[in-house]
């Protein structure tokens, strides 16, 4: 650094007194260029977080009554597929008969359903956001009876459950509530 | 530099010029003054074709520009009235699709031909890391440029490779929000992604420039791998290589017309025809080819890592690996020590230098086919198959790709014997130990 004794004439070359001094000066100076140039780029950056009126993204309202025993709806919320599937008793069974240890995300099917007939899942695979197949009566739902998610082979149960493939998470449940008993609101 | 006597008569405009901006003593220093090795061959002709690429990719972007809009509701159509209605639209169109697959085309032989040469070796470490950076944000762009056309597979693969990120352990969730700029790719997505793609390309001329100023400092390797001995072993650049590499570029420039004008939509993916649908993901997703090896490589890694302290999930283990791949290219100069450049004098590392060839291009095929099916490929119109499933043969290959890197050339650098090495480029007698 600036401390070498260098032959120059001009005075300001010549070595300081206190040579930690003035390392001092110039790493101090250079800490605060680079806390404004950290200041002037958070603007930018933070510009790139959603805006207002996305986070203002709307509620959906769904009218269960619509969907019969063994049917399952897509709707859309915030961008996103969120399935409701009205379960059949053989699906709640097998739901719940599960030895939850050896799950990959252990979790019982009691804490993912506010009734046990309604099951409500953001319909967006844990492992990189494909949406799984398992909607439509002919649709593959995979080893498990649930959903198969086509892109890299993650098979869901009958909670949503993640039971085999890439993926890491269960299913995730949006937050909702029952208004009454055929309607529900998400978000 | 070569200097200009400073005259204050001189007559012709370029004198004057020059000796205010001295570009033509540039050029001539570059290009006439410039030694070059004499016995380059058409292996060298891939940087100079990635350069033209660049360029040519950077007109069409810039004219496709004019014509695209970059909204959700709109994207898809812009692109299809360029197709349409655009006076020969569909030709600049065609042509800069094309050409990021001849442009990756290019640079894979390009990084192919530095890894058999040994051209990442000293004293060309910061050139062949230039290299990697420009490999690194070639993707990114092509990455981007394939979402704005806003199809299915421009949404999907959106989709999958911005996730990637949710894979980094607490922030990761954060960190895609923030790039989608909500909660799923959407329009403030396809906005940033249009306008970085318009800026990146800028980006890569910068490090283009900065990779050239490299390879001048010492010049360029040779098929021999032995330095420049004496003033016998070079030629001029120009004429002698500009002549060349203009007939190479006639050779490629055919090549790309070929797919333009018969096959346009031979590299491409027919989903993309249909119009992006956020609630649907098609039943095979793929990328474009030249991202196929590293996708496979992602989905190698379908086994949590138990580190004892800290277990590394799937998810996490594939993207450490995918990105990792192109990682360790930046310390190649470290991991192969071996004295010898060109793999022409090395007995060893030129049969494991093909076997990662193999590896590299197995990977490629398996991330066309999906994870559980029997690994197939087609050789001279026959289906190969040996009744492997494609995650193991794609589990190989990525520990091969890893292994010759990681292991195979630190071990080369100690055992493999140093040969005998031409005198110089212009007398090839063979002198014991005559490493550089
Ligand atoms: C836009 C992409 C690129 C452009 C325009 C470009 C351009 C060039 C040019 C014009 C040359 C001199 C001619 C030649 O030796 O072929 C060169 C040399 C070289 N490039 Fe690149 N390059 C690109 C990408 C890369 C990449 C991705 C790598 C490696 C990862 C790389 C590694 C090298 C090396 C090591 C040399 C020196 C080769 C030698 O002299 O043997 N380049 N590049
Ligand atoms: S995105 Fe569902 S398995 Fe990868």
């Amino acid at each position: 650094m600036a401390t070498k004794k260098t032959s120059s004439s001009h005075p300001a070359a010549d070595a300081p007194k206190d040579p930690t001094k003035r390392d001092f000066l110039a790493m101090a100076s250079g800490a605060v260029a680079v806390a404004g140039a950290a200041g002037a780029a958070w603007p930018l950056l933070d510009s790139l977080r959603p805006a207002a009126d996305v986070l203002a993204l709307s509620t959906t309202e769904v009218d269960l009554s619509k969907i019969p025993v063994g049917q399952s709806l897509t709707v859309m919320w915030r961008g996103k597929p969120v399935f409701v599937k009205h379960r059949t008793e053989e699906e709640i069974a097998a739901a719940k008969d599960v030895n939850i240890s050896q799950l990959p995300d252990p979790e019982t099917d009691d804490v993912r359903v506010k009734k046990p007939e309604w099951l409500v899942t953001v319909g967006v695979c844990t492992h990189l956001g494909c949406v799984p197949t398992g909607q439509g009566m002919t649709d593959n739902k995979g080893e498990f009876n649930g959903w198969f998610c086509p892109c890299h082979g993650s098979a869901y149960d009958t909670s949503g459950r993640i039971r085999k493939g890439p993926a890491p998470k269960n299913l995730v449940v949006p937050p909702y509530a029952f208004l009454n008993d055929t309607t529900i609101k998400i978000g | 530099m070569a200097s200009t006597v400073y005259n204050p008569n001189t007559k012709g405009w370029k004198e004057w010029l020059d000796h205010r901006l001295p570009v033509f003593t540039f050029m001539d220093h570059e290009l006439n003054k410039y030694p070059t090795p004499k016995n380059l061959n058409y292996w060298w002709n891939f940087g100079s074709l990635a350069g033209i690429t660049l360029v040519i990719m950077i007109m069409t972007g810039l004219f496709l520009a004019m014509h695209y809009t970059s909204s959700t509701t709109l994207a898809f159509n812009s692109v299809e009235r360029i197709m349409r209605d655009v006076n020969g639209g569909w030709l600049i169109r065609y042509v800069h699709a094309n050409g990021a697959s001849m442009f990756f085309m290019v640079v894979y032989i390009h990084i192919f031909r530095g890894l058999y040469f040994g051209s990442y070796k000293p004293p060309r470490e910061v050139l062949w890391a230039l290299g990697v950076v420009i490999f690194l944000l070639m993707m990114a762009t092509a990455f981007m440029g394939y979402v704005l056309p806003w199809g299915q597979m421009s949404f999907w693969g959106a989709t999958v490779i911005t996730n990637l990120f949710s894979a980094i352990p607490v922030i990761g969730d954060t960190i895609v929000t923030w790039l989608w700029g909500g909660f799923s790719v959407d329009n403030p997505t396809l906005t940033r992604f249009f306008a970085l793609h318009f800026l990146m390309p800028f980006l890569i001329v910068g490090v283009v420039i900065l990779h050239i100023v490299a390879l001048h400092r010492f010049g360029s390797n040779n098929p021999l791998g032995i330095d420049i001995k004496e003033k016998k072993d070079t030629i001029p650049f120009h004429p002698y290589y500009t002549i060349k590499d203009m007939y190479g570029l006639g050779v490629f420039l055919c090549i790309w017309a070929a797919f333009v004008f018969y096959a346009p939509n031979y590299l491409g993916h027919p989903d993309n025809y249909t119009p992006a649908n956020p609630m649907v993901t098609p039943a095979h997703i793929v990328p474009e080819w030249y991202f196929l090896p590293f996708y496979a490589i992602l989905r190698a890694v379908d086994f949590n890592i138990p580190l004892g302290f800290y277990t590394i999930e799937a998810k996490l283990g594939g993207v450490i690996a995918m990105f990792g791949s192109i990682l360790v290219l930046f310390a190649l100069p470290w991991l192969d020590k071996h004295p010898v450049r060109s793999a022409r004098f090395r007995p060893y590392y030129k049969w494991i230098y093909w076997t990662w060839i193999i590896a590299f291009v197995t990977l490629g095929q398996t991330g066309a086919l999906l994870p559980d099916q029997p690994f197939y490929f087609i050789f001279f119109g026959h289906e190969v198959s040996f009744g492997i499933k494609t995650i193991t043969v794609a589990q190989i290959s990525t520990f091969w790709y890893f292994f010759v890197f990681l292991g195979v050339m630190p071990i080369l650098s100690k055992i493999e014997p140093v040969k005998a090495l031409p005198y110089s480029i212009s007398n090839p007698v063979l002198t014991a130990k005559e490493g550089k």
